[in-house]
This record gives C-alpha cells, sequence and structure tokens, in this order.
C-alpha cells in the first residue's frame, strides 16, 4: 500500500444494503475502502455469524471470494450455487426464498439473473443484503474493488485521467465505475470503443459536474493514469467478420502498451480472453491480477461494516 | 362559432380535463377507458389556441369523477392539465394535476429482464425530473424518458 487512506467521518453502516454504486456517497466508498486497507483476517471478529450466498448463476470468482472474505473474518458460509435441486427449480417465488433464508442467516450476498431482483430481495428481509450482480444492472463490489486498486497504486481518486476500452455499451463494470468517479473531482474519461459499443446516452447524461468524456474508436493510451479494458463479445455483432476486424482493433499488446505512462495502471474485470495478450502480463503497468486479489479486502470490510455497523 | 372563438358545449355533470398537451388527448382518452363502447357524452378538442400552452387540448366526459391514480396516468402524458370536477353546470372541485415523487403500478418497466416484469411486483418508479419527464425504476434502474413513458401505462 502506497501513500495510504485516512479515514474520515465515522458512518453508521447499520441497516444498510450495497445493491447499487448510485446509493453510495464519497463518504461511503471511503470508508469501505479505509477500512478495506486496515483489515486483517481475525477469526474471532464475524464468530457465530453466518453468511448466506444465494448464487442463482454460478460465478467463480465472486462467489469464493466473498466466502473467502467470510471465512477469515471467522464466520460461516451457507447457500448455494446454481438452482437446480432448490425450490427455486420447484417455482418458489425469490420473495418467498429470501424470507426463508433471513430466519438462518445474518446476511445475504447474491448473484442472480434477473434486473433488478437484489433491490426487491432488499426490500424484502430485515438482514444486510449485497448485491453480487443483477443480470446486466449492477455488481457494486466489483466497482469498489476497482477504486481500491486504483487507490491503491495512485493515492488519490481525484484528478486522474481515465480510458475505458472495448465494450462500453453492455459492460456494467464500465458503467458502474464511470458512476462512481462522479463522486470524485477533475476525472477525465477518454472512451475507447468501436461505434456500435459506445458509452449508452442514459449513462453519459449522469457524467456531469467534475467528470469530463471524450469518446474515439482509436487505441490511444498516452497520458493516461489508468487503463480499464473490456471484454468484446461475438454476440453483440451481426456478422463474424465485423466482429474480427473491431475486436483486433482493441487488443491490447506489449507494442501498443508502449504508449502507456510508467506508473499507469492495466485494469480488466476479468475474465480476459484475448483482448489483453499473455505477454502484457509481465509488464509493471498490469495489475489486473492485484485487483481481483483486492476483491477479499473489499469484501471483509463490506462484512464487517455490515454486520457490525461500524 | 363566433368571433373567432372555439364554442364547446357545457357539459351537466362530469370531469373536464383542460390544458392537455397539444396532441396527447387521445392518449388522455385511453387512459380514461374511453372506447366505442362508452355510454357517454364524450367531447374532444384537439390543437386549440391556449395563452399558457400555445396550443392545447381538452376533453370533457359526462357521468364520470376521476380516481387518483387516473390523475398521476395524466400527469405522464399532459403534466400541464387542470381537471375540474362539474356539477349542475359549475365547477365544484378542481383536482391538481402534479407527478408524485414515486409511481407504483402505473407504469411498466420497459426492460424485459426487469424483477417486476419477471416475478409478481409493482412496478416502481422514482421521477427524477418532471419537465424533461425523467422516470428511474427502483428496481433494475433502467431510465424511460419522455413520451415514451404513455407507451408503458399500465
Amino acid at each position: 500500500m502506497g501513500g495510504g487512506i485516512v479515514q474520515g467521518p465515522k458512518l453508521d453502516w447499520h441497516g444498510k444494503d450495497i445493491i447499487s454504486i448510485r446509493d453510495l456517497s464519497r463518504e461511503h466508498i471511503e470508508d469501505v475502502l479505509y477500512h478495506a486497507q486496515q483489515i486483517r483476517p481475525d477469526p474471532s471478529l464475524l464468530q457465530g455469524r453466518v453468511m448466506a450466498s444465494l448464487f442463482f448463476e454460478p460465478s467463480t470468482r465472486t462467489q469464493l471470494s466473498f466466502a473467502t472474505a467470510m471465512q477469515r473474518l471467522g464466520g460461516r458460509v451457507i447457500g448455494f450455487s446454481g438452482t437446480e435441486g432448490t425450490s427455486i427449480a420447484k417455482g418458489e417465488s425469490l420473495q418467498d426464498t429470501v424470507r426463508t433464508v433471513e430466519k438462518y442467516a445474518d446476511i445475504i450476498v447474491m448473484r442472480h439473473p434477473v434486473e433488478g431482483s437484489a433491490r426487491l430481495v432488499a426490500d424484502t428481509v430485515s438482514i444486510p443484503v449485497i448485491n453480487a450482480g443483477d443480470g446486466a444492472n449492477q455488481h457494486p463490489t466489483q466497482t469498489l474493488m476497482d477504486l481500491f486498486t486504483i487507490k491503491k497504486f495512485h493515492q488519490r481518486l481525484d484528478d486522474l485521467n481515465i480510458g475505458f476500452v472495448g465494450d462500453l455499451k453492455y459492460g456494467r463494470t464500465v458503467h458502474s465505475l464511470a458512476i462512481a468517479l462522479t463522486r470524485f473531482r477533475k476525472i477525465q474519461l477518454r472512451l475507447i470503443s468501436p461505434a456500435n459499443l459506445r458509452m449508452p446516452p442514459s449513462v453519459l447524461q449522469e457524467l456531469t459536474g467534475t467528470v469530463s468524456y471524450s469518446e474515439t474508436d482509436q487505441l490511444d493510451l498516452s497520458d493516461l493514469d489508468v487503463v480499464y479494458v473490456t471484454r468484446i463479445q461475438k454476440e453483440r455483432f451481426p456478422d463474424i467478420e465485423e466482429y474480427e476486424k473491431v475486436k483486433g482493433a482493441y487488443v491490447i499488446t506489449p507494442k501498443v502498451c508502449e504508449m502507456l505512462k510508467p506508473n499507469a495502471i492495466l485494469l480488466h474485470p476479468l475474465p480476459r480472453v484475448d483482448e489483453i495478450v499473455p505477454e502484457v502480463d509481465a509488464l509493471p503497468q498490469a495489475k489486473y491480477f492485484d485487483q481481483v486479489q483486492n476483491g477479499v479486502p473489499v469484501r471483509m470490510a463490506l462484512l464487517k461494516l455490515l454486520l457490525l455497523g461500524a | 362559432m363566433s368571433n373567432g372563438e372555439l364554442k364547446v358545449s357545457k357539459i351537466r355533470n362530469g370531469t373536464v380535463i383542460d390544458h392537455i398537451t397539444a396532441g396527447m388527448a387521445p392518449a388522455v382518452l385511453k387512459i380514461l377507458g374511453i372506447d366505442q363502447g362508452c355510454p357517454d357524452t364524450v367531447i374532444v378538442a384537439m390543437n386549440v389556441r391556449s395563452q399558457r400552452l400555445g396550443l392545447k387540448d381538452m376533453v370533457k366526459v359526462e357521468n364520470r369523477v376521476l380516481e387518483a391514480e387516473t390523475v398521476k396516468k395524466i400527469a405522464i402524458v399532459a403534466p400541464h392539465a387542470t381537471v375540474n370536477i362539474i356539477k349542475d353546470f359549475a365547477v365544484v372541485q378542481k383536482i391538481p394535476v402534479e407527478l408524485p415523487h414515486e409511481l407504483i403500478g402505473i407504469v411498466r418497466c420497459a426492460n424485459r429482464n426487469c424483477i417486476t416484469n419477471v416475478e409478481r411486483v409493482a412496478s416502481y418508479f422514482v421521477v427524477e425530473s418532471r419537465e424533461p419527464l425523467r422516470l428511474r425504476c427502483h428496481y433494475c434502474e433502467t431510465l424511460i424518458e419522455g413520451p415514451y413513458a404513455s407507451v408503458l401505462l399500465l
């Protein structure tokens, strides 16, 4: 950790859920990052607490990272991954499922393929809920770990030049991160994508105040402090030739990285396929595996804050 | 018609919806559920000169008093409308047409994969802006803007 993250005003997290990055103020984000930096494994901290891990669709990294976070703080994990053999497969409503789960657990972590499901669950139960992804909508803990990674390497979240590369239309990680960055000052976004995968107008409309942005289809990474790469998916294109042509224009190679500043950081929400070639992994700017590792302290901090209140 | 003024018959009992955004009278009729099966007198005026709006539409319906939910729907398609309840040819009540901060069960979410279109959950929108109209789904955060909302009325 570089310059460190200073604690801001003490916030009360009692009764709070983590559903959408839109719910989090700058103070809330900074409080999570501060606790993520401070937290260490402590098997007594959440001893006796139970986390229900409800993964209606499987997710390797997010599920394992939440389970690891809970266990490092001494808590236990119950739950399922996929709905085969559960009461949901028999047609039980989501609300009935979680009303049952809240009798067993102290906190719910849920991934669900339907947008808005996490908010519905949070409105239904009285225990805290963390959204681990609701369809194409929100995945706020991913955004918090992205911000934690940026803060860790640049010691600041203000005054940054940030480039988003790839699929900016469907990629929820870049939408959430862009919205989160509106909480900070002097952010310049360079939105690098093919014309058919540009950031949706509904997101651009929210980039007001201290965030300014420019759009381009040129893979120009010069002068950026952060480069956030996302995967361009084949199914987004009507014909395969167009996909192949476009995909090739946004591949990060060691040659492309020559235009990076020495202290720039290269991030990716993972899994990557071929948008960053493996030879880039050895470059000092490649930080995507640090980013994924940061998922555990960020989630430990959230579990602690929501279950203990501060 | 005299002196260039528009004459529209008065109604004895019922509701007058005035100052409807020009062109939106058909949408108001749809909200009121008025079709060929309606037994009562309905007077529709479109593109009438208005000092406030330039042009406006107007709908008069006999023997009908609007419910609060219906007024909320009218506010979506015609934010400047005024609703007057008529008894014996006189205005006895003026109902303000104003969009509330939240709309529950009024507008369907445009996102087919929203939980409100998948499970039995009432739609729930937060009014982010009245003019231009911007509604955000409380659940899936989909943004619905402008006249598109009128297509999604439940």
